[in-house]
């Protein structure tokens, strides 16, 4: 039983659904989401993440604001600690998943050619090009884009959104979808903050909380290293928690999708017209 | 970001979209699909306009090839986990309006829905309902 398919309309119940009126037009309420085939695979890819004791990460921003920077210097941080994959999305080439594999961890690039976006399908079938058994966190460096990305669940278990400095204080308030998805937002090149005089880090998380949006900002230069031992902090404790979630056999959402999947819930059956 | 980029990502939801139409249509015996009601907050990330104008581009060679797309915008409104208070919002100030503090809960807004289908029937459909089937 299922709420996209049909196969909840039964012989006991499909004249409900179906009444003609006299142009032989009949209407069906649905009242699914629009994405509901990307939830089902994203679903599926954080079970499969989950089975494998792997925490996956969503790493959103725009283009050049670091987000391959600070998956090296995480690697370069945490190497012995922790087992590292990653799955890189750009529309072209595979500079970022070498600059990875220059690290020594496995990493999988999906060129996306036009789509300014990854979704589901393409995370599940960069998935199987990775050794998932053993790794401790996937990084998904979704495709450079502060619009697109925030739609689509990928099967992560927590979003985190960059915004470097040089960018403006103002862009969650500019980005609202994108930055009301974070679970993290790092305000990175922090370093750049002494020859900007235009970027307050003060509003750009009064922008954050305008949101309603809890998540927690971290200041820090991947470059630098300044403030990437609260990141590292961050980012261990995840793994602590999806170690605990994976042996009490539960699984987590990014926090915005807790409201998203109620609304699946009570809107997602047929809803029959009578 | 250009327009085209944009577009790509409304043109990609429009398929998702007719996807989900066409098990609709396929689990009803419909020849086709005359009006497709969706119903879409502006924190969803997709954009109706954009979503309209991708619609035509997605529809050609499907159940809906001559459809009517429908877009009913929903309001946000947030509730206050401090007074209670329930209160329209803009996307980018998401605080209660009435005591104006940051820790509220998205009440409606973020939608993305596919809310009804009107399905031309096929002819013999019409004259036996698949209920009776």
């Amino acid at each position: 039983m299922c709420d996209t398919c049909g196969c909840n309309v039964t012989p006991g119940n499909a004249h409900l659904a179906h009444t003609p009126n006299e142009r032989g037009e009949s209407a069906v309420s649905v009242l699914s989401s629009l994405l509901t085939a990307n939830d089902q695979v994203a679903a599926h890819n954080r079970a499969h993440c989950d089975t494998h004791g792997v925490l996956a990460l969503n790493l959103m921003s725009s283009p050049g604001a670091g987000k391959t920077a600070l998956i090296e210097a995480t690697i370069d941080a945490l190497k012995d600690e922790l087992r590292i994959a990653v799955i890189e999305g750009d529309l072209e080439t595979e500079n970022d998943a070498a600059r990875v594999r220059a690290k020594g961890v496995p990493a999988h690039q999906i060129t996306t050619g036009t789509a300014c976006h990854l979704d589901a399908h393409m995370v599940h079938e960069a998935l199987h090009h990775l050794p998932l058994a053993g790794l401790d966190v996937l990084f998904i460096e979704n495709v450079g884009n502060l619009v697109c990305p925030a739609s689509f669940d990928l099967g992560q278990h927590r979003n985190v959104t960059l915004l470097s400095v040089t960018e403006g204080d103002d862009k969650p308030s500019k980005y609202p979808v994108m930055f009301r998805a974070a679970d993290l937002m790092l305000l990175t090149k922090t370093d750049l903050l002494a020859v900007l005089d235009d970027f307050d880090t003060k509003r750009a998380e009064a922008n954050l909380r305008a949101l309603a949006n809890p998540a927690p900002a971290i200041q820090l230069s991947a470059r630098k290293g300044a403030g990437m031992e609260h990141w590292i902090a961050w980012l261990k404790q995840e793994v602590r928690d999806q170690r605990h979630r994976v042996a009490a056999r539960v699984s987590l959402r990014p926090a915005i999708q807790p409201d998203g999947a109620k609304l699946h819930q009570s809107f997602g059956q047929w809803r029959i017209r009578g | 970001m250009s327009s085209r980029d944009l577009a790509m990502h409304e043109l990609s939801v429009c398929q998702a979209l007719l996807e989900q139409v066409a098990t609709v249509a396929k689990s009803h015996r419909a020849q086709s699909v005359s009006r497709i009601v969706l119903r879409i907050g502006p924190l969803s990330g997709v954009e109706p306009q954009l979503l309209q104008a991708a619609f035509p581009l997605a529809r050609g060679g499907t159940f809906a090839a001559t459809a009517e797309l429908v877009i009913e915008d929903l309001p946000i409104r947030v509730k206050c986990e401090q007074c209670g208070a329930e209160t329209d919002a803009t996307a980018n100030r998401l605080l209660c309006g009435r005591c104006g503090d940051w820790h509220t809960r998205l009440l409606s807004g973020d939608e993305l829905l596919l809310a009804s289908v009107e399905l031309l029937e096929a002819e013999e459909a019409c004259a036996t309902p698949v209920a009776a089937t």
